[in-house]
């Protein structure tokens, strides 16, 4: 689904990712770890597109695409989706409103009509008991006053709501209490199916217990140094990172 | 001939028009000494810094037009609150229009400054309240009360409420042009009396028009008054508005200045708190491009001890539209426990626009609290990213954080109607199309 080949990427000149490979197929969940400073959240704005980030070398290919000239709307509309690990407030945009008017941007630029109002309402529905969201909280602003949970859970039920193919989670994790931690790992277990991908962005095994991962990488110094299965992580747990620094 | 001189020569013409015994003809004749002796402000007062009328003034305006008072509904009903019952003062070009208003004399008067000056029962009224809180020493508002004829009266007496808003509309419809319109209005809201009001200057097609408007209101004690100004014109028709409050004890006074659109708009809006526990919030959300000037030149003065000030304004300008913000706070030395504060948010949307603002601090008490901000800056890139990432494109997501950028101001809106039409404006004038209703 998405091959990542040799890829380079700096902001203002400094050098942050070094040649990362990475090939993730439908079906699968990737967790990509390391220590503070590796490469993580940048990898995944790039994926994302996020302008500051200038990609120098190397490419990134969903299904066939290259994504390297797509704006980050259109890497959108054609199934990428980022959770933030600091998501942004928008005062007086609901959360109802935003979701919305992504979903009917995302159909816009697919061709289609906007969602009628009923089908909207029940998918909404629908989506926000799977988190665990009450509908007071769908009219409240956007991210506005949110706990750390109500906003990964927020963002996660952003995901259910546009169906993408492949999810980054940057840090999902960050800032969670286990209970929320629960909810939102639950969460996107419901949203695993064979025809859309997770990669799972995160420095602590706890998360990779509740969303279980296929593959485990380690990124250290902006490239991938070692791949495995689950094991890697509780590994990594033990031991610390100390280990892949000296292999590296 | 320049159009000063023939502001002050046409003044005999202008007195063939009314009537020289009514209660306020001295006070004409002296504002227009004043006019002459000041002459239009230049760049060189400290107050126009910002602001030139020298390109203005160089127009033959005509002062006298030609007047139409109807025009068919159906072309202005969309700049009414047609969705609710209102009580309405309209004028066209100048002129009270009966065809197009809904005045009262039931339990408030909602009706004419005309009337006002020619009817003996108002002569206490405009003996009393005509001219008093208006800076006499201002050219602009001399001028205008130099050639005091038409504009709104409206009276609430003590304890009433006033069931429907009050809108004060004036049109203009290009069929002389240029043309200089001065109307003059005046507002008595008495005691625990409640009212809204919202005002709205509007040229039916794009065509040079200035306005130079003077808006006296008293608020005496226990009154409550939410007041509303509508500023969204074509980029031909330019405003100075001077508008001059004065609270009583325990008043309460809410005033947004929405400015969407015009060619040059000058606020002048004065807060006199002349009573303990006043109560003045001053709020504005100004969205301009293509060379549009909007210049709020706020002055808050507080005279009494206890009283309350906010004011919290947000410009966001494009395409070289240019913003001067000028916030004024007077803390008079027996003003003791004052509190006042002061936000002005600017957000360019390019380079090509421009933002001067201004805080004026003068404080004489020793026992008060006192704040001012203010902020230039871009949309933050991080935001639109996160909305871009959402698959929303870089337009609508300027759009959305734009919109939630002054949302705070939007926010106390007291009539619904209302606060739905200016989001609708909002995103007319970022040209999205948001998918729903804000």
């Amino acid at each position: 689904m998405l091959t990542i080949e040799n890829l380079h990427a700096q902001i203002e000149e400094k050098k942050i990712l070094n040649g990362v490979d990475l090939d993730v197929k439908a079906g699968e969940v990737h967790a990509i770890m390391g220590p503070n400073g590796s490469g993580k959240s940048t990898l995944s704005a790039v994926i994302a597109g996020h302008q500051s980030y200038e990609v120098t070398e190397g490419a990134m290919i969903l299904e066939g695409e290259n994504l390297s000239e797509l704006d980050a709307e259109e890497r959108a509309h054609k199934g990428i989706f980022l959770s933030f690990q600091y998501p942004v407030e928008i005062p007086g945009v609901s959360v109802t409103n935003f979701i919305k008017t992504a979903i009917n941007a995302n159909r816009k630029a697919k061709g289609h009509e906007d969602m009628p109002a009923n089908v909207m309402l029940k998918k909404i529905r629908e989506k926000s008991n799977l988190l665990e969201i009450d509908s007071r909280f769908l009219s409240r602003s956007l991210n506005e006053g949110f706990s750390g949970g109500e906003k990964k859970r927020n963002e996660i039920f952003q995901m259910a709501m546009l169906e993408p193919k492949l999810s980054i989670l940057d840090e999902t994790d960050s800032g969670l209490d286990i209970d929320a931690l629960k909810i939102v790992a639950n969460g996107v277990n419901k949203l695993r199916s064979k025809d859309n991908a997770i990669v799972v962005i995160t420095h602590y095994q706890r998360l990779l217990e509740y969303i279980v991962p296929d593959f485990v990488h380690v990124l250290f110094d902006g490239k991938i140094v070692k791949s495995g299965t689950k094991k890697l992580a509780i590994e990594l747990e033990e031991k610390g990172y100390d280990w892949i620094k000296e292999m590296a | 001939m320049e159009f000063k001189e023939k502001l002050l020569a046409s003044h005999l013409a202008f007195e063939g028009g009314i009537d020289l015994s009514d209660p306020v003809h001295q006070t004409r004749l002296e504002s227009l000494k004043t006019f002459e002796q000041k002459g239009f402000p230049s760049r060189k007062d400290e107050a126009w810094k910002y602001t030139s009328l020298n390109a203005m003034i160089r127009n033959d305006f005509a002062l006298f037009p030609e007047t139409e008072t109807t025009i068919e509904i159906k072309k202005v009903k969309k700049y009414f609150l047609y969705e609710i019952d209102t009580y309405k003062v309209v004028f066209i070009d100048g002129a009270y229009s009966p065809f197009l208003s809904d005045t009262t004399h039931d339990g408030l008067d909602v009706c004419l400054m005309s009337a006002a000056l020619s009817k003996a029962k108002y002569r206490k009224f405009i003996d009393s309240y005509f001219n008093k809180i208006a800076n006499i020493k201002d050219s602009l508002t001399a001028l205008n009360t130099s050639y005091t004829k038409e504009g709104a009266y409206i009276y609430v007496p003590k304890s009433v409420v006033a069931e429907k808003p009050i809108e004060l509309i004036h049109f203009s419809t290009g069929r002389d042009k240029p043309l200089w319109l001065q109307p003059r209005n005046l507002i008595v809201v008495d005691k625990n009396a409640q009212v809204q009001i919202l005002e709205r200057h509007q040229s039916l097609k794009p065509h040079e028009v200035v306005t130079n408007s003077v808006t006296e209101i008293f608020t005496h004690q226990d009154a409550f008054l939410d007041y509303y100004k509508i500023q969204n014109d074509f980029s031909t028709a330019s405003l100075i508005d001077n508008t001059y409050i004065s609270q009583q004890k325990n008043s309460n006074v809410s005033m947004h200045t929405f400015s969407l659109g015009g060619k040059l708009t000058r606020n002048n809006l004065n807060f006199y708190l002349k009573g303990n526990n006043a109560n003045a919030t001053l709020k504005g959300v100004t969205i301009l491009d293509k060379k549009q000037h909007v210049d709020h030149y706020t002055l808050v003065d507080h005279i009494k001890p206890n009283c309350e000030s906010h004011q919290d304004y947000k410009g966001v300008f494009s395409e070289g539209a240019v913003g001067v913000f000028n916030g004024k706070i007077h803390v008079d030395k027996i003003a003791q426990k004052t509190n006042a504060f002061q936000q002005n948010n600017n957000v360019l949307l390019d380079d090509k626009a421009t933002v001067n603002t201004k805080p004026q601090l003068e404080i004489f008490a020793d026992d008060v609290k006192c704040s001012h901000g203010c902020t230039v800056g871009q949309l933050d890139e991080e935001a639109l990213f996160y909305l871009q990432s959402r698959g929303i494109p870089k337009k609508e997501a300027k759009a959305l954080m734009t919109y939630a950028f002054a949302n705070n101001v939007l926010e106390s809106v007291e009539l619904p109607v209302l606060k739905k039409r200016i989001n609708i404006l909002i995103a007319k004038k970022l040209g999205v199309n948001l998918g729903f209703e804000l």
